[in-house]
């Protein structure tokens, strides 16, 4: 039995079974010293790695940013991960299902970037000052993990399940804009699944890119002009079938249709 | 209807007028009435209304449940019911409500529908529907129900008046042309807390959806919405259980904010 687990096998590993479409079992179980500290030391590398593959960061990621999901994966706070050029969803093209292992859509406001942001001591306020425009999300999320079952290390290593996203057609200023209030219906097929506001991203979206500065200080790293930053599913993420009809409709920021 | 059928009804609706009584909820109608019917429940609910009315209460309107996927889950059902709002459950904006009013009360946000026209199905159309509206308000309904441990199926919940308990209508009167009753976004907040968000069109895709389904749906029996009468659609969000001493708060984007009030048990 090899036991020589290190935070590259984790991120070679992970890196791998997206490649390969294979999902596996938890590593936290396998190798019990993957706290979420090596967790994110993991995420870091296999970025480097997709850096090295030749794709750019363009942004970041949260979850876990709802109370139900944080006590559902027994995490105390929402968890920050990347998003490079290669999981954006462009144009007209569809859900790369054959290239995803058992994907789930959620609706997401998402933040464009400014002006840099690091923190520590970044509030609500004062991170709401650094966005340039607010635009809608879709996040196709993809677990390398059988039936999503991992602990919180695992799905930071994973890079908070990272899959493509798309973004809406609506750019808006955060003036004027009540962004707790902003509503959004996600539908399947034409059908009405979910529905949430802004609010239900830690209070409001600020807070989560607020969170996300400060948590990333912590990692040497600071939220970059240009970037985007996508704050937390509103709802509860849906499983999305092959040939379904994903659509997120939000209140101010458009509305967002994406096949698979 | 056979007087048999009659008498059974007669009886649930008894049975359940029995929980208002004395406090204490009852068992399911479909274990205490084995293969009573949604007809059957309906006619029970009738008897129910019947016997409040005959009390001094009126109707004052109508609230449609189990509207929202979220509901539906929660209920385990593929379809909305409908029950009767009197008088004696609509209570004030912050206005503390006595603790023993309710048996189990949970509470969800709605956006509250005030006609100003009757509307009687069938063959009531939305464009019909939202001429007949005059305004819309922010609202909370208490759902309550009298059935132990809200052990209710579909056949329970429509005996039980839909499982309604109360109203709390906020005060802004809002047309229903200044705003997409559809995408507008809902927060509720339970104390300073977010315990749960929504968007209009959790209620069978657009709350004047539900209004339509409800014309439509009481028509055929003979029954009209009436001017001034309130309709609740359905809730936003799934509900949330509420305790005495519990103040819930929900604000609807576009329409405004109601609170609700449980008071603390006596002492």
């Amino acid at each position: 039995m090899d036991t020589a687990w290190d935070i590259g096998r984790v991120a070679d590993t992970l890196l791998e079974a997206e490649r390969s479409r294979t999902a596996r079992t938890s590593l936290a179980e396998e190798w019990p010293d993957l706290d979420v500290e090596r967790a994110y030391r993991a995420q870091d590398l296999a970025l480097r790695r997709r850096h090295e593959q030749g794709e750019t960061t363009v942004g970041i990621k949260l979850g876990l940013t709802s109370k139900a999901k944080q006590q559902q994966m027994k995490g105390t706070e929402p968890s920050v991960a990347w998003l490079t050029d290669a999981m954006e969803l462009d144009g007209d093209r569809p859900i790369p299902h054959d290239s995803m292992i058992h994907p789930r859509a959620e609706p997401e406001i998402v933040f464009v970037m400014r002006d840099r942001l690091r923190g520590p001591g970044v509030t609500a306020a004062s991170a709401l000052a650094a966005v340039g425009s607010v635009v809608a999300g879709l996040e196709i999320i993809d677990s390398r993990f059988a039936g999503y079952g991992f602990t919180l290390p695992d799905a930071i290593a994973d890079n908070n399940s990272s899959g493509v996203f798309a973004t809406g057609p609506v750019v808006r200023s955060t003036e004027g804009l009540d962004l707790a209030l902003e509503g959004c219906l996600l539908e399947v097929d034409g059908a009405v699944v979910d529905s949430a506001a802004g609010a239900s991203v830690l209070g409001h979206p600020a807070q989560a890119l607020a969170f996300a500065a400060n948590q990333l200080a912590r990692r040497g790293h600071a939220i970059e002009p240009g970037w985007l930053v996508l704050t937390g599913g509103m709802t509860n993420a849906v499983p999305v079938e092959p040939g379904a009809r994903i659509a997120a409709h939000f209140t101010s920021l458009g509305s967002i249709v994406l096949s698979a | 209807m056979t007087s048999v059928e009659s008498a059974l009804h007669t009886e649930a609706a008894r049975h359940l007028l029995s929980a208002y009584a004395t406090g204490k909820p009852v068992a399911p109608i479909i274990e205490e009435f084995p293969g009573a019917t949604i007809d059957d429940a309906y006619r029970i609910q009738q008897a129910q209304v019947a016997d409040w009315v005959a009390g001094g209460d009126r109707i004052r309107g109508h609230k449609v449940g189990l509207a929202s996927a979220a509901m539906q889950r929660q209920a385990g059902v593929d379809q909305p019911d409908y029950g009767h709002l009197t008088e004696s459950m609509f209570f004030l904006d912050h206005e503390p409500i006595p603790a023993g009013t309710f048996l189990q009360p949970r509470i969800e946000p709605e956006i509250a529908f005030v006609l100003k026209r009757p509307l009687r199905g069938p063959g009531v159309t939305v464009a019909e529907a939202i001429a007949a509206v005059d305004f819309v308000l922010p609202a909370l309904e208490i759902v309550d129900s009298r059935v132990r441990d809200w052990k209710i199926s579909i056949v329970d919940t429509i005996a039980d008046n839909a499982s309604s308990g109360g109203v709390v209508l906020g005060s802004t009167p809002v047309s229903p042309h200044a705003v997409d009753l559809r995408l507008t976004g809902c927060v509720l907040y339970h104390g300073g807390r977010v315990a749960g968000t929504g968007a209009g069109g959790a209620v069978l895709g657009s709350p004047i959806n539900s209004l339509v389904w409800l014309a439509n749906t009481v028509g055929p029996l003979g029954i009209e919405l009436e001017s001034g009468h309130v309709v609740l659609p359905g809730s936003m969000t799934a509900a949330q259980p509420m305790a005495p001493g519990d103040t819930f708060s929900t604000t609807i984007a576009g329409i405004g904010t109601v609170t609700a009030v449980l008071g603390r048990e006596e002492s």
